[in-house]
């Protein structure tokens, strides 16, 4: 038996196989009733007010500041930009130090493998300041081969956007290859985390890249808040992302003196709510630990991935062993269209993915226009495994094939 | 939760072994119709005369229900003239929205299999391409 299910609401509501958790996690209780506890006791506005509450609102924002900075081994809570999720991330990256630094001899590096929203905002930086977009690719089982990382570099690489573990192929990509051909020619290391941190343990320090985004929803916390990491002495040159409130020291009718870290990118109110609930997902994981968490998401992604491997007519995309696929099975079934491989595992109460999941350049790059995947937590059991096992089996049959 | 499949037969069928999936060479109103989010496409022919649907055929790639939803389709105005395409082509939209009724749904034949479409707010484009692209093509002429 899983003892987490108790702690999740929504598990116990209805017989759903949740098996789409690369979109988003679900929500533990305390991440509800933290966000509930906010509203019902210290809200207030923070960093504005001086009075009491508002300045308890300010200690609670800043407390959590340094939760997520310990949670990412971060040197300092100035290097935690809280953001409406990893996209808002990575574009602050593009729009602040991207249209800032680049010019029309630079390259900017990103991998076939990247979301959507590492790719688009690469593609209005290239546009805009006419530096060249060039693609790392990989190979059809998802690796990046040390030779093909060496000749994507060139002493004209100034950036480099690149996915910890893809949304497909769930496997670990080399990133302290990627930063030791970065340092050589100075370039600047953007990372999407959004897939790695909710499942590994992470380490900005460890890695040494310059700027790592991540989602708070798909870390058990509530959407719409996100973390952007920057190292103080990249952020504290970049002009700011978005302009307003309580981001700036004194304006005047010309111009304004912008605050400090990290207040100058975090222009508005931040939903204080929203990072509480994300100081509780990481204390409801910092509990489970990573050791546990691991050992059952990959107990639940082997039976998926071997129990698929035996089925004549699926095909599952990236490696072939269990732990090299960070809980995400991605599959395509011979003559079903992954739309209806999904709708045909909802008849089943199975609730998987179908789609390009915006990965639009891999899917191509793989010779497919679309897949299925499902996506495993720690808190699905191996019973869901195998129900999902099962369900893949009958597709071909219930799409009307012989076998 | 209820639990009846949606892919009974009918859809099973037109999608495995479609009537009318083939090229057309004869064809003088040709229209390509694509869903870009599934990447549902199709390649509509139709050989026009006199306000007739004399032939019609589609090529193509999608998932089951784009592709029976269009075979469908061409096996119930192939033979008839424009203003009963036109028709049904209404009819089936409605459908589509939930707007029609039963004498309605009934009347639409084994296009009615898709009804339950309604309730499938996501599939919809994949179930309407063929009888978009349809009325595109009828509007050109």
């Amino acid at each position: 038996m899983n003892p987490y299910r108790k702690d999740f609401p929504i598990l116990n509501q209805d017989p759903t196989i949740y098996l789409d958790n690369a979109a988003t996690s679900q929500k533990p209780q305390s991440v509800l009733a933290a966000e509930q506890a906010f509203y019902e006791q210290t809200n207030a506005n923070p960093l504005r007010g001086f009075y009491d509450r508002s300045i308890r609102a300010t200690e609670v924002l800043e407390e959590a500041r340094r939760s997520v900075q310990h949670f990412v081994g971060a040197a300092e809570p100035e290097e935690i930009l809280f953001t409406k999720n990893a996209t808002e991330g990575l574009n602050l990256v593009a729009y602040s130090y991207g249209l800032s630094h680049f010019h029309e001899s630079d390259e900017i590096l990103i991998s076939i493998q990247e979301h959507h929203s590492n790719i688009l905002p690469w593609q209005m930086v290239a546009q805009q300041t006419g530096a060249q977009l060039k693609y790392l690719e990989c190979e059809a089982d998802g690796r990046f081969l040390p030779e093909k990382i060496q000749a994507a570099f060139s002493e004209r690489t100034r950036l480099v956007a690149m996915t910890h573990v893809s949304n497909i192929m769930g496997r670990v990509n080399p990133i302290d290859e990627i930063v030791r051909q970065a340092r050589t020619c100075g370039a600047v290391v953007v990372l999407d985390a959004a897939q790695s941190v909710p499942h590994m343990p992470v380490s900005v320090r460890e890695l040494d890249v310059d700027f790592m985004a991540f989602s708070g929803h798909k870390m058990l916390g509530p959407m719409g808040i996100g973390v952007l990491y920057g190292k103080r002495k990249l952020l504290d040159a970049m002009p700011p992302f978005l302009r307003g409130g309580e981001m700036m020291e004194s304006v005047t009718r010309e111009g304004a003196v912008f605050a400090p870290l990290p207040h100058k990118f975090e222009a508005g109110t931040i939903p204080v709510a929203g990072v509480v609930g994300l100081q509780a997902a990481i204390r409801y994981l910092e509990a489970v630990g990573w050791e546990e968490l691991m050992r059952r998401e990959e107990a639940c992604t082997r039976i998926a991935l071997e129990g698929l491997l035996k089925i004549p007519h699926v095909r599952v995309l990236g490696s072939e062993k269990a732990v090299e696929h960070g809980g995400i099975i991605t599959f395509v079934v011979d003559g079903v269209h992954p739309h209806d491989v999904s709708a045909i595992l909802n008849e089943d109460h199975i609730a998987v993915r179908a789609g390009h999941h915006c990965a639009q350049p891999l899917t191509r790059h793989l010779g497919l226009t679309a897949t299925t995947r499902a996506s495993f937590a720690f808190y699905n059991t191996e019973e869901e495994a195998e129900a999902f096992v099962k369900s893949v089996k009958t597709v071909r049959r219930r799409m009307g094939y012989a076998e | 939760m209820p639990n009846r499949s949606f892919y009974h037969e009918i859809l099973t069928e037109h999608n495995l072994h479609p009537m009318h999936k083939h090229p057309l060479p004869e064809a003088n109103v040709v229209l390509d119709g694509v869903n870009p989010s599934c990447g549902d496409e199709i390649t509509l022919q139709l050989r026009l005369e006199e306000g007739k649907i004399l032939e019609g055929a589609f090529v193509g790639e999608g998932c089951a229900i784009s592709q029976a939803s269009v075979d469908i389709m061409l096996d119930q105005i192939i033979g008839q003239d424009i203003e009963f395409a036109r028709r049904r082509l209404r009819l089936f939209l409605r459908m589509i929205q939930g707007e029609a009724d039963e004498a309605e749904i009934e009347e639409l034949e084994e296009a009615s299999a898709l009804r339950d479409i309604s309730h499938m707010p996501a599939r919809v484009k994949c179930a309407v391409l063929g009888w978009h692209t349809l009325e595109e093509a009828l509007d050109k002429v």
